[in-house]
């Protein structure tokens, strides 16, 4: 992973509020930080609360595009089941994959015009290497079920070998001060996992 | 000093340096966060506008006093903004003035996919556009000495993709520019025919001298030379080009892209064996190309619309996909937009959806989502303020050809300052029995809430004045006119009964907070304890009936293994709609 010529590509997806913006935010600040050329793309509007939200983030020593191409993912970090199987053919061959083992029912499920499918992990797994994460629960450990973005983005760290980044500088600049001390632990956890 | 910057917080900074004292805009993605950044910036005067024609009137009107000003909208707001811009190109400037419109290839949050290049050619104005985020910045700061210098408005041409991607950007600091000496000028300001026919005459020289700027700009450029294959392109397109070819093609890059530089075109053409135009949308630079008398392959190789990301490019040009993991994804459920929970759009568009023969004219804001299931409870939509007065020329039509249809025009309290209120001036003017309805949430809503006229707050949060629309309808002569709470589903009934039985226009406003807004003090006096309570499903009263579903609230989540329904607290802010709807009387708020 030191190798800084070759770009990489990460894309963070999940549902609207679930705060993945906040994790690309911190993601590219440490990158940048680091001389990596960095560019990220997202797409929001129309909905505020409850679309199909995704953050794509690329770096590496010159980088063109902000948009990851579908089969181009090095890794594809879902904060909800469902969002990683709609994302994955973004995945690359050979790519990993980081899910949330949590659902959200999309409005179909909810009207119950649609299942929500209870083999979702099983064909993520059958297809790439996967790393499913209790992330919610391991927040709601430390206190707060909203940090669990925190938690995957330490995850995100360690599947990318990005952990020589002074991560706690950046989450301590870029939190606010009261939510500072959680958000650390809530980031080793991800390293841990 | 290095940042991350979108391509919205890039041309802020950039206009900041450059020295910008006042911007306006009226919010729109994807333009909304170029002023909102700006409101951060103490030094800019920073105004929401209450449309984007008086937007770009305010930023005229500063121009002429002499300082640097600049307007802000989405693409769609430009052809509001149209009819000040085509004339203030006319007069020219006094201080610089900038007018950025944020194009939407693709339509990810739009009704349209024009493309705002042709306003460049069709109102003879110079256009710069950015490809990254550091361009933004640059070609900002840029404009106002273009504007300057040639005596015009300068047209920033972005999309999507460049508005919102992030890239390091190189800041500096900020420039005080002294304001231009007021000096009054009919000759130049006064478009009288008798000046406008002079001011028409000196467009044609002033354009000639742009297109020898053009020629010289360095945001016009030839990267990587002496290929055989050539690409020519512009704006984020150019990213995505350059993703795909690498260093395999020539590049001529094209910046300050209106006026063409046109020998700076023909002289890169010359050496290619192939030329391949990559632009998003209209064939502008192709038909440039061709007119200069050389083959390319434009639209007869890329899509003429939607975006030209690089897997769109490479399988245009090599007909090559990037090879994806096998997998069924059959069972991947659509997640679309929906109503939050606690919507006060909610219980209204549940009644409105079981009303017979009657057409609902709609309009651009979240409520637009009411014409989904459940609630199927809109006709038609066409562009900001349309819903009142297309409503009224339908019901004048059904009215005059013997239909018993009747028309119910639904919009909200941002769009109905925008240009609904000459809407409305229309209905009570010509008098056609149309139900209008202000859907009155007290923010502008889709766009992530931003101040309006109605808020009682301005851009930067300061106090605003908080005009009243029930007072505006009735000032206008409207005679029957209610406020009413969506919330509760027997008034929002009745009211419709009253309304339909009458032979004459009519005004509802609904008037309840956005479940999102970040409530001010007088919110929190007006609607007391708002927010503040959960619903809760009681068991034993629950029968599975499942009528409560019919509302569409994302909070209601029946659980198949207790064969009951059950409210997610996390989601639920108690506004009581399933409740009212409940046969049993199973749902009722915690703790009462």
């Amino acid at each position: 992973m030191t190798n800084k010529k070759e770009v990489k590509s990460i894309l963070l997806v999940g549902v609207g509020g679930q705060g993945t913006i906040l994790a690309s935010k911190l993601l590219t600040l440490g990158l940048m930080e680091q001389g990596y050329d960095v560019k990220m793309s997202e797409i929001h509007g129309m909905s505020q609360r409850g679309g199909s939200v995704s953050s794509q983030v690329r770096y590496g020593e010159k980088v063109y595009s902000p948009v990851i191409e579908k089969g181009s993912a090095d890794v594809l970090v879902s904060f909800e089941k469902m969002e990683a199987l709609r994302w994955m053919e973004y995945l690359k061959p050979g790519g990993q994959v980081i899910v949330n083992d949590y659902k959200i029912n999309p409005m179909p499920v909810l009207m119950e015009w649609r299942e929500y499918s209870d083999t979702i992990l099983d064909e993520i797994k059958k297809a790439a290497s996967t790393k499913v994460v209790q992330a919610n629960e391991e927040a709601e450990k430390l206190g707060n079920g909203k940090i669990m973005n925190i938690i995957l983005l330490g995850a995100t760290v360690k599947a990318m070998g990005l952990q020589d980044i002074d991560w706690n500088r950046i989450i301590r600049e870029n939190v606010k001060p009261s939510f500072v001390d959680m958000n650390l632990k809530a980031f080793e956890v991800g390293l841990q996992l | 000093m290095k940042k991350l910057m979108t391509g919205n917080e890039a041309l802020v900074q950039g206009a900041w340096e450059a020295g910008v004292l006042f911007a306006s805009a009226y919010p729109g993605t994807p333009s909304t966060e170029i002023l909102e950044n700006m409101s951060l910036r103490e030094e800019v005067v920073s105004e929401w506008a209450p449309n984007e024609k008086v937007a770009l009137e305010a930023a005229i009107g500063a121009s002429i006093a002499g300082v640097r000003s600049m307007a802000s909208m989405k693409h769609v707001g430009v052809n509001v903004a149209a009819d000040a811009l085509f004339t203030y190109v006319y007069t020219g400037v006094n201080g610089g003035l900038v007018l950025i419109s944020a194009d939407e290839p693709g339509q990810h949050s739009s009704q349209n996919e024009q493309d705002n290049r042709n306003y460049a050619k069709f109102a003879k104005m110079p256009m710069l556009e950015p490809a990254t985020s550091q361009e933004s910045l640059d070609m900002m700061k840029a404009a106002f000495d273009i504007s300057e210098e040639y005596d015009t408005p300068v047209l920033v041409r972005m999309t999507t993709r460049s508005c919102h991607s992030k890239g390091i950007v190189e800041c500096g600091d900020r420039r005080e520019v002294e304001p231009k000496p007021y000096v009054k000028n009919v000759k130049k300001y006064v478009t009288v025919p008798a000046n406008a026919r002079g001011l028409r005459a000196n467009l044609e020289v002033r354009m000639d001298k742009l297109a020898e700027a053009s020629e010289k700009s360095p945001f016009n450029y030839v990267e990587n030379p002496g290929k055989k294959v050539g690409v020519i392109s512009s704006g984020m397109a150019y990213t995505f080009a350059q993703e795909v070819f690498g260093d395999q093609v020539s590049y001529l890059k094209l910046g300050f892209s209106y006026p063409h530089p046109l020998e700076m075109m023909k002289e890169f053409c010359q050496s290619l064996e192939t030329i391949y135009i990559i632009e998003e949308n209209d064939p502008i630079i192709e038909e440039a190309v061709k007119l200069l008398g050389f083959e390319c392959h434009g639209k007869d190789t890329f899509p003429a619309f939607g975006e030209l990301t690089p897997d769109v490019i490479r399988k245009a040009v090599t007909g090559e996909e990037k090879e994806v993991l096998p997998l069924d994804c059959g069972s991947v459920v659509d997640r679309p937009p929906t109503l939050c929970a606690g919507c006060p759009h909610r219980g209204f568009f549940y009644e409105l959806g079981k009303r017979k023969n009657v057409m609902v004219a709609g309009d651009i804001g979240c409520y637009t989502l009411g014409f989904a299931p459940p609630y199927n409870a809109m006709d038609f939509n066409i562009c900001m303020g349309a819903s009142i007065s297309a409503g009224h020329g339908a019901q004048q039509a059904f009215d005059r050809i013997g239909s018993d249809m009747r028309v119910v025009s639904v919009l909200g309290d941002s769009t109905f300052f925008h240009t609904g209120i000459n809407s409305l001036i229309e209905v009570l003017y010509n008098n056609s029995r149309t139900v209008n309805v202000i859907l009155d949430n007290r923010i502008t809503g889709m766009t992530g809430h931003q101040e309006n006229p109605g808020s009682g707050r301005h851009a930067d949060n300061s106090p605003a004045i908080a005009m009243d629309i029930e007072v505006i309808c009735r000032a206008l002569g409207a005679k029957n006119v209610v406020t009413i709470d969506p919330n509760d589903l027997k008034k929002v009934r009745e009211t419709f009964n009253w309304a339909l039985a009458l032979d004459e226009p009519s005004v509802i406003i609904t008037r309840w907070p956005c479940a999102l807004k970040k409530l001010i003090p007088e919110d929190k006096e007006e609607f007391v304890g708002v927010f503040e309570d959960k619903c809760v499903v009681d068991p034993e009263k629950c029968i599975a009936c499942k009528l409560c579903l019919k509302c569409g609230c994302p909070a209601l989540v029946f659980d198949k293994e207790a064969n009951k329904m059950t409210i997610d607290r996390l989601q639920c802010v108690g506004c009581e709609v399933c409740a009212q709807i409940c046969p049993k009387k199973a749902i009722a708020k915690e703790g009462k």
